[in-house]
């Protein structure tokens, strides 16, 4: 048995910041576990740009973004093992890992942060009918195969789903060449950032059908063609407005999924809304000492809200294993209203002198204009409130709540959003 | 080219004939037109070793059912194929229903079935919590069993192999070369066979094959099953294979585990024209779900990981028909297998041998003569997840390779990838890796993997990965390198 402070799961953007960020605060004995060869994660195949205009101020590259990250990291000495799969983590903070250089390992840890990220959701999610031919991929598939290894997927491409990577592969396969028929979007809204659907459809004439979607995918071999339909509010098929579209490729960009798998093989509760686990305002799972930050957590829009939650998650460990905490008697529930999708943290439970604010994540389920984020106590006293222009369920939504406003017998927080009165 | 026998159909009938006949001094060819072993009704169908009180006694499928039934354990250790004898449960809701159970029961016990009993009330709610509240009496039969149709079929291939057949895959049988009305040869996508017996086991296709022959006596419809698979979180939702009562065409919808910790639901049951039309419809799977959901309630559709469908080969008569050809001699048609055709495989194999004997004796007067030495046993191949830990650890040690993860999933190792791609039957596509290994059968689907076992396929086979298939004939993966597209175009950017 091997024995660390801290073992962070996942080297990845939120994995680097949550090593550093402990590592600033005093921790010494840090290891990060990562499956793949190299650090950095997903952000090494997003080659193009607009990372890091929030917390470097500057417009950098996925890879760069993760490289200043691992420079940084070049300079300490946390411990990396890459090609590392960690298989198991139980309760007691006990790692089972392997890699090919020391076959299987067993790591005791102080204190864990899950940083494991998230994975794309599959045509199966979307249950689309059809042929199973070769053609069809996730649109990071894709990328991977694009960017990493350097290879083509295809030639004549439909896109199903709005959500970021698949307009950001919209552009990256017209630039190589291919033909993007279409974008195809079964919601009245596209589920992803206004600023990619701008750059990376509109610059380059690709057509994003809103209330579309595919209703049966033909080819034996590889795909020949989709059939593409309208949808109506319940997503239901229009039949009668079937059209067919020749293609030899179908990308699926229909949402991320929290790579939860270790999380729940532990016993973890999983929030429905979100995918990941319940934590509380420093990331901590229902587990004492075990942490869960970046897209693990909740999908993030921005890497940068990643590296800003992660910090807050590595602070927190560094402070479990200084035994630096200090709980609320009571746990403060976060309810929230109908119209939103989810709040990350679900509940308060530290007492933080120090702090001056709190921060929420959070979503909506539909586009809303012009409104009020409000947040109450248990007798619906309104304790803040924030004004909006929009919110789209593609663009997360931020809130920092002051900590001075929470009383000792405050047992809930409600959070909704309403229309602003004029 | 030569052979004593040729087969026609790389199933698990064609497969299970040819270990059968490996046992024996002859020269045995297999051709299948697929790129892989187990692309037809042995690749997608529903994995149950039925205990066989369905058909009437009568008649072969019943008979053969009864017969190949306790055969499995056997032949899956031997075969190291995952097999689970854990018991189906006819479910009946009224008194009607109860009728039927006690028929089927009688039916069962007729033929030498076991153990069978009625369970009712409380009693069934023990085995099966999940049950729909509605039902109200069961047919237990212990001796049912789940497998995964495939690796079985893929397994007796390579059984077969190892012990001197040959395999040609990706060999499509052309023709059929006959002389007063006896078989000389058969022609193949890739040359002529000169062979005195052929084996007609080409499933859908096995009347086309007939007919090369001169034998238009069969004829074969595909009747489409569609299926769902869950996510291995429902792997234990039920603990026994669950039937509905069945209907006069099948046995119906059913929900059953699945050897390897998932949840399938399906099939239902309707006539395609076309042999090779492997597509899923809305409709389709919307009733599998309802006829599920009849059975067990609250199955959430949300972790369905997969969704496809398998072709049944169906004749008129219903029977199997297995036996020599009235038309052509040294022709043995092995057609219209449908349900229960997996679970009767091996006793199919065992009267397919004895046609052949019985065929050399009267024809040629040759005795089929036993080879000295059959190698029943195929070696285990490592599995990751079924492992003893500190054993994988010295086998990395021994092997880097097992120590690295591809499939993130079902936590497949490029050991174990790498341990398919060079097997007896060697994968040489996505599907044929994922077939054997599990990597890509996981909820993700091989979002996470294919790229890497592109890779490695590539890398051990010596070939280009733009010359990868998903599987076989025009499926690649990838078109061309980056800005190869481009350079087509005749443009070139570097930005
Ligand atoms: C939906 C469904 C559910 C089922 N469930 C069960 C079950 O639970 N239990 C059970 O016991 N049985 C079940 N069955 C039945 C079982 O799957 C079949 O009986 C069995 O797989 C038939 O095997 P086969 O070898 O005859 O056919 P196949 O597996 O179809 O093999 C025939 C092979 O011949 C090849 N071929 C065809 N033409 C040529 C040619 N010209 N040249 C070369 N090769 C050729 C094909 O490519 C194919 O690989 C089910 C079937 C279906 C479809």
């Amino acid at each position: 048995m091997i024995d660390y402070d801290l073992v962070v799961v996942g080297g990845g953007p939120a994995g680097l910041a949550a090593a550093l960020e402990a590592k600033k605060n005093g921790i010494e004995r840090i290891l990060i576990l990562e499956r793949d060869k190299y650090l950095g994660g997903i952000l090494q195949q997003c080659i193009h740009n607009g990372f890091g205009l929030l917390y470097f101020k500057e417009e950098l590259t996925g890879p760069e973004y993760a490289d200043r990250f691992i420079k940084k990291l070049s300079g300490t000495n946390i411990d990396v093992k890459t090609g590392t799969m960690v298989v198991r983590i139980n309760r007691k903070k006990e790692i089972t890992a392997l890699n090919s250089k020391e076959g299987l390992l067993f790591i005791k840890a102080g204190a864990v942060i899950l940083a494991m990220g998230c994975r794309e959701r599959t045509r199966e999610a979307v249950r689309i009918p059809g042929d199973r031919p070769a053609g069809i991929f996730t649109a990071g598939t894709a990328q991977r195969y694009l960017n990493l290894e350097g290879y083509m997927p295809g030639k004549e491409v439909v896109i199903l789903g709005s959500g970021d990577i698949g307009l950001i592969m919209a552009r990256r396969m017209t630039l190589e060449g291919a033909d993007v028929k279409a974008v195809l979007e079964i919601m009245p809204f596209s589920s992803g950032l206004m600023r990619n659907k701008v750059q990376c459809l509109d610059d380059f004439g690709i057509p994003l059908l809103l209330k579309h979607t595919i209703s049966r995918i033909n080819g034996k071999d590889r795909v020949e063609s989709v059939i593409i339909s309208k949808a109506d509010e319940n997503m239901s098929v229009i039949t009668g407005t079937e059209k067919e579209i020749p293609c030899d490729t179908v990308l699926f960009s229909v949402g991320l999924i929290p790579e939860n798998e270790l999380s729940r093989e532990m016993g973890l509760s999983l929030d429905k809304a979100t995918g990941g686990p319940v934590v509380n305002e420093l990331r901590e799972t229902e587990v004492r000492g075990i942490f869960a930050c970046g897209n693990v957590l909740h999908v993030h829009d921005l890497v940068d809200y990643v590296s800003e939650e992660s910090e807050i998650a590595g602070r927190a460990a560094a402070a479990y294993i200084r035994d630096g905490l200090e709980r609320r008697e009571r746990e403060i529930i976060v309810e929230r209203a109908e119209n939103i999708n989810y709040i990350i943290p679900q509940k308060i439970s530290f007492i933080d002198r120090e702090r001056e604010m709190i921060k929420f994540f959070m979503r909506v389920k539909r586009p809303e204009e012009d409104v009020r984020i409000s947040i109450a106590d248990g007798e619906n006293k309104k304790l803040a409130s924030y004004k909006r222009d929009l919110l789209t369920p593609g663009e997360m939504l931020v809130i920092n709540f002051p900590e001075k406003l929470i009383k000792d017998n405050t047992e809930k927080i409600k959070m909704f959003i309403e229309k602003e009165r004029r | 080219m030569e052979a004593d026998v040729v087969i026609i159909g790389g199933g698990v009938v064609g497969t299970a004939i040819a270990r059968e006949l490996s046992k024996y001094e002859l020269k045995i060819i297999l051709l299948e037109k697929e790129e892989d072993v187990a692309m037809g009704s042995s690749k997608a169908n529903s994995g149950i070793i039925h205990a066989g009180y369905n058909a009437d006694a009568g008649t072969l499928r019943g008979k053969l059912n009864v017969r190949a039934n306790p055969l499995f354990d056997k032949l899956c250790s031997e075969l190291k194929v995952p097999f689970k004898r854990i018991g189906s449960l006819l479910i009946g809701f009224n008194e009607d229903d109860l009728k039927v159970l006690k028929e089927k029961k009688e039916n069962g016990e007729k033929m030498g079935i076991t153990g069978m009993k009625i369970v009712s009330g409380e009693d069934l709610f023990k085995l099966e919590p999940n049950l729909n509240e509605k039902a109200r009496f069961a047919l237990f039969a212990p001796s049912a069993g789940i497998i995964s149709s495939y690796e079985f079929t893929i397994a007796l291939a390579d059984s077969a192999v190892i012990n001197g057949v040959k395999i040609y895959l990706d060999t499509e049988l052309i023709d059929i070369e006959t002389e007063n009305r006896r078989v000389l040869g058969v022609k193949t996508s890739r040359g002529f066979i000169k062979t005195g017996i052929i084996i007609n086991a080409a499933g859908l296709f096995s009347d086309n094959i007939a007919g090369m022959a001169g034998d238009n006596s069969i004829e074969i419809k595909a009747y489409k099953g569609e299926y769902h698979l869950f996510d291995k979180k429902w792997g234990d939702y039920v603990n026994h294979i669950i039937f509905p009562v069945p209907d006069r065409k099948s046995k119906g919808i059913l929900v059953t585990p699945t050897v390897h910790g998932n949840l399938l639901i399906g099939p239902n049951f309707y006539a395609v024209d076309d042999k090779d039309d492997l597509g899923v419809s809305s409709a389709g799977l919307e009733e599998i779900y309802q006829g599920a959901g009849k059975l067990v309630s609250g199955l959430d559709r949300r972790d369905v990981i997969a969704s496809y469908a398998g072709l049944r080969a169906k004749t008129e008569g219903d029977d199997f028909i297995i036996g020599h050809s009235d038309l052509v001699k040294g022709l043995i048609n092995v057609a219209g297998i449908q349900s229960p055709g997996f679970t009767a495989s091996p006793a199919i194999a065992e009267m397919v041998v004895d046609l052949v004997r019985e065929y050399l004796a009267r024809e040629k007067k040759q005795e089929l003569r036993k080879k000295d030495y059959f190698q029943s046993e195929l070696a285990q191949r490592p599995v990751f997840t079924e492992a003893d830990l500190d054993e994988w650890d010295e086998l990395i040690k021994k092997d880097a390779a097992y120590g690295e993860i591809i499939c993130r999933c079902e936590k497949i190792s490029k050991g174990e990838i790498r341990d398919a791609i060079h097997g007896p039957v060697p994968a040489r596509s996505l599907d044929a890796v994922k077939r054997r290994t599990r990597a890509g059968a996981g909820r993700c689907q091989g979002a996470f993997c294919a790229p890497r076992v592109l890779k490695i396929i590539a890398e051990e086979l010596g070939l280009k990965p733009t010359e990868i298939t998903k599987k076989g004939g025009n499926s690649r993966i990838l078109l061309t390198e980056t800005k190869g597209l481009l350079l087509q175009k005749g443009e070139y950017h570097d930005d």
